[in-house]
């Protein structure tokens, strides 16, 4: 069984159909890429499959150790509870906490105290800080970012903002996650290490990667399958070498340009 | 253990147990007089407001505008019992009684409500502080208008002292702890938080709440300082005094909290000849600190006990030295 | 029967002070999206320029109508230059604080140049009655009933017609947008502002003539329920306010004519909270969501 199901979802917005009977699988480890034209509605299917929005139409199923688990019925925080987890197009860190506490705050679930606990300092607490901090730790020493650990994320670089939020989302223990525009704002030189990067931490950490993008070096080089939006609808799905061909994909980019 | 014995919390102790005692000899000496003594007392209860509804708005980024309704619940509870059982033991219970009661409406109100942002959670905290006012006012119990008088004033400089000091360590520690750093998370980005797992609802109810009980609290000695409870010391005018000394301290801090009630509680001492001169500088200070300096006194930071001298580094470089 | 046309004649006199008062809330969130929480004191600052005009001026009552339309119009627009427009960019936690800092301060100020007492406006209409098919109608509900919706029309001819109109529905869509197109955001604003507390100062009048009692902290109730009215019926939606304003105004009166006047207050904020929490955008909105 895939781990990912997309089954027929449309979302509507009064009259206009954002997203059109779209339904795609997703496998177990896979690096998929999910491109199209400015509107297309890539990100409002990321909002559908994360709970920002509930589908007008259709399912989304997840599988979690051989059940099948509908999470467009979901909040958008069970369903990251489920493993599954989002990047956003436009960066939304914590900004004025630091960089440690924004991977901490994603960890918050592997906390072992409760409110009791919290208040009175009583059991578990100091040791389940300092797991928290570890750990927290670990994360940031993957993305290269341990050193500006108590940095306030709203003065990182951009390119370190992107960074800080892709560890977040894999500090939550994602296995499945959904990268909004990774690579937007920067230039070849961070696209190129984003690149590497995402294939690096797919492999070590063992993740299932979608990601929206529009900077085609990155899809083309490490996405192994790719699928197409435009209005709305899937238009195509291959590799990267069957959709560059595509005429339908060619000229709903093209067609774009003019 | 070693956790709690570091420095930090160390100085802390040793600052504390000052001022403790300090005030404890020029009280009982009456080289403070009673008039001040009454300021100290409204100090210390406004802290505990102020760190309630800092946890709510400061960190938690949910505008509450009807905490006084909730401070007059543990205010009523105390004096009703009071008057049957005027001694401290009456006013813990009565205490107990005024913090359950408002775990219960706090509850009720925040489920619905927190859904709300921003300004319709404002309108519709206002409206619940003010149908709780009406309730009283109607209620026979709490006899109407005329608000219930002759409660003992049981308020002195230890028992104002050991309630501060508690809401002070239950605030720093639930700011600092996990449940602290989701309501931050929700405070700066609360779409964000959902995604990372956090469930935004139950962490805002429990900021509310956690709130709630601490104004229930403030509410309770209040009636122990003050003699009579009245509807009208807990209408909106009230709710917006406690948002001005948070405001003004920072959002967000609650070192801020405690150093901006001194402040006001002194300004209030200060002015206290020209009442409605008072009411306009704060009017005036509310919107100039909006305006200019939004994060208000603190920002949301802490204040740092790192100014003491590590005693270690000092030994160490003398030990180095000699050699 | 004839009860329930009184309550309803009541009820619809009332009502129309709070549509008026509600078109001020609802233009300003229309266009700024700021709640002005000063809004009901500037309903109370109308009424006392309007009595002040009368009693210390001297002034006919239509002139000093006009007068505290128009003083009070100015007060709506220091307020908007001076307090809220350095807020725009800012957070609307920070607006809505500066607001109620807004409303603090005009409160207190009226009370420190006032004194606490309850003044009596000047009754320069003798009141009359009128009985009809049962009921019993006073000149003065009829004179605020007909100046609210005459004042209300005037509104709509102004936002429908006039290229002013044009201009403030626009920068309510899109504020950004109409600069582009050359309108003038920053005055259509502040004439936003001055309009909606020229109807304040007017709603302020009529419940002076009305209620006779004059008093510092007069705005906070009827501002508030003024505040149901405008999301009752929509908030940003004109109409909205005047549907709003009437139906507020029937409950109050039905719960205070058949149940208890205590508890007519508390039913109306219990409404707020109804709707905030059923339906938001109001009776005559539409749901908008936020764009992730």
């Amino acid at each position: 069984m895939s781990l990912l199901k997309i089954d027929h979802i449309t979302k509507n917005f009064g009259g206009l159909a954002a997203v059109s009977n779209v339904s795609l699988t997703v496998e177990e480890g896979e690096l998929v890429g999910l491109i199209g034209p400015n509107g297309a509605g890539k990100t409002t299917l990321f909002n559908v499959l994360t709970g920002v929005y509930t589908p007008s139409e259709g399912k989304v199923l997840l599988n979690k150790n051989g059940k099948e688990i509908e999470l467009n019925k979901l909040p958008p925080y069970k369903i990251t509870h489920q493993g599954v987890a989002r990047t956003f197009q436009n960066i939304r860190l914590f900004k004025e906490l630091s960089v440690l506490e924004n991977v901490k705050i994603a960890m918050n679930e592997d906390v072992q105290y409760g409110l009791f606990g919290a208040l009175t300092r009583i059991g578990k607490f100091f040791k389940s800080e300092a797991d928290i901090d570890f750990r927290a730790h670990e994360f940031l020493k993957k993305v290269y970012l341990d050193d500006l650990a108590y940095a306030q994320a709203k003065n990182l670089p951009y390119g370190k903002q992107r960074q800080l939020e892709i560890a977040r989302a894999m500090a939550t223990g994602a296995k499945l996650l959904f990268l909004d525009e990774p690579a937007a704002g920067m230039n070849p030189h961070e696209t190129s290490a984003l690149t590497d990067f995402i294939a690096k931490i797919r492999l070590e950490m063992d993740l299932t990667i979608v990601l929206i993008e529009h900077d085609m070096s990155l899809v083309m080089k490490i996405c192994e399958r790719i699928f197409v939006l435009d209005y709305g609808k899937l238009i195509a799905q291959g590799t990267a070498d069957e959709v560059k061909n595509n005429p339908k994909v060619i000229e709903a980019y093209l067609g774009e340009e003019e | 253990m070693k956790n709690v014995l570091n420095r930090k919390n160390i100085i802390s102790v040793i600052i504390l147990v000052t001022i403790f005692f300090v005030f404890n000899y020029l009280i009982s000496n009456r080289i403070i007089t009673p008039y001040y003594r009454t300021v100290i007392y409204w100090v210390g209860i406004y802290i505990i407001l102020g760190l309630g509804l800092n946890i709510i708005i400061g960190i938690t980024g949910q505008l509450s505008l009807g905490h006084a309704g909730f401070m007059s619940l543990g205010a009523y509870s105390a004096a009703i019992i009071l008057a049957t059982n005027p001694t401290l033991t009456g006013l813990f219970i009565g205490m107990g009684v005024g913090i359950l009661i408002s775990l219960a409406v706090s509850f009720v109100v925040a489920m619905p409500t927190l859904r709300l942002k921003g300004d319709y959670l404002a309108i519709a905290t206002l409206g619940v502080g003010e149908i709780i006012r009406i309730i009283i006012l109607s209620m026979k119990i709490t006899n109407g208008a005329s608000g219930i008088s002759n409660i003992k004033m049981l308020m002195t400089w230890p028992l104002i002292f050991s309630f501060v000091v508690l809401a002070m360590f239950l605030s720093i520690n639930f700011k600092k702890s996990a449940i602290g750093r989701a309501c931050i998370s929700i405070k700066e980005d609360e779409i964000a938080a959902e995604a990372m797992g956090i469930n935004t609802t139950k962490y805002k109810v429990i900021a509310f709440m956690f709130g709630a009980v601490l104004a229930s609290v403030a509410g309770s000695l209040f009636a122990v300082t003050y003699y009579v409870v009245k509807p009208e010391s807990f209408g909106v005018n009230t709710s917006i005094n406690i948002l001005i000394i948070v405001v003004f301290g920072g959002l967000g801090s609650l070192s801020g909290t405690i150093i901006a009630t001194f402040f006001i509680g002194f300004v209030n001492m200060m002015l206290q000849p020209y009442a409605e001169m008072r009411m306009i500088l704060y009017a005036l200070v509310l919107i100039i600190v909006m305006i200019f300096r939004p994060q208000g006194l603190m920002g949301s930071k802490e204040v740092a006990l790192n100014v003491f001298p590590d005693f270690k580094k000092l030994f160490k470089f003398r030990k180095e030295k000699k050699a | 029967m004839s009860q329930f046309l009184q309550q309803v004649i009541n009820g619809l006199s009332i009502g129309s002070v709070y549509a008026l008062i509600a078109l001020g809330y609802t233009m300003v969130y229309g266009i700024i999206k700021l709640i002005n929480f000063a809004h009901g004191d500037i309903f109370m600052f109308g009424t006392y320029v309007g009595m002040l005009s009368i009693t210390v001026l001297h002034l006919p009552f239509p002139i000093a109508f006009i007068v505290a339309m128009a003083v009070t119009a100015l007060l709506g627009v220091i307020i908007e230059r001076v307090a809220y427009k350095p807020l725009r960019k800012s957070t609307k936690t920070a607006a809505l604080i500066t607001a109620i800092g807004v409303s603090f301060l005009i409160q207190n100020s009226v009370l420190a140049v006032m004194g606490a007492n309850i003044d009596a406006f000047p009754q320069v209409i003798e009141n009359r009655y009128y009985d009809f098919l049962g009921v019993r109608v006073n000149l003065i509900q009829m004179i605020i009933f007909f100046t609210s919706i005459s004042l209300m029309f005037i509104l709509q001819f102004i936002v429908r017609k006039t290229k002013l109109g044009r201009a403030m529905r626009s920068v309510a869509v899109d504020k950004d947008a109409s600069a582009l197109m050359g309108v003038n955001v920053d005055n259509t604003i502040t004439i936003t502002f001055a309009i909606g507390s020229a109807l304040a100062a007017a709603a302020g009048i009529m419940v002076g003539l009305y209620y006779i009692k004059v008093y510092p902290f007069m705005g906070f109730a009827p501002g508030l329920k003024a505040f149901v009215a405008a999301v009752f019926g929509g908030i940003g939606i004109i109409p909205g306010a005047m549907i709003g304003g009437f139906s507020i105004g029937l409950i109050e009166t039905m719960v205070a004519g058949y149940g208890s006047t205590l508890y007519k207050d508390a039913v109306v904020y219990g409404i707020l909270i109804l709707i905030l929490l059923v339906k938001p955008s109001g009776l005559l909105g539409k749901n908008v969501k936020e764009k992730v």
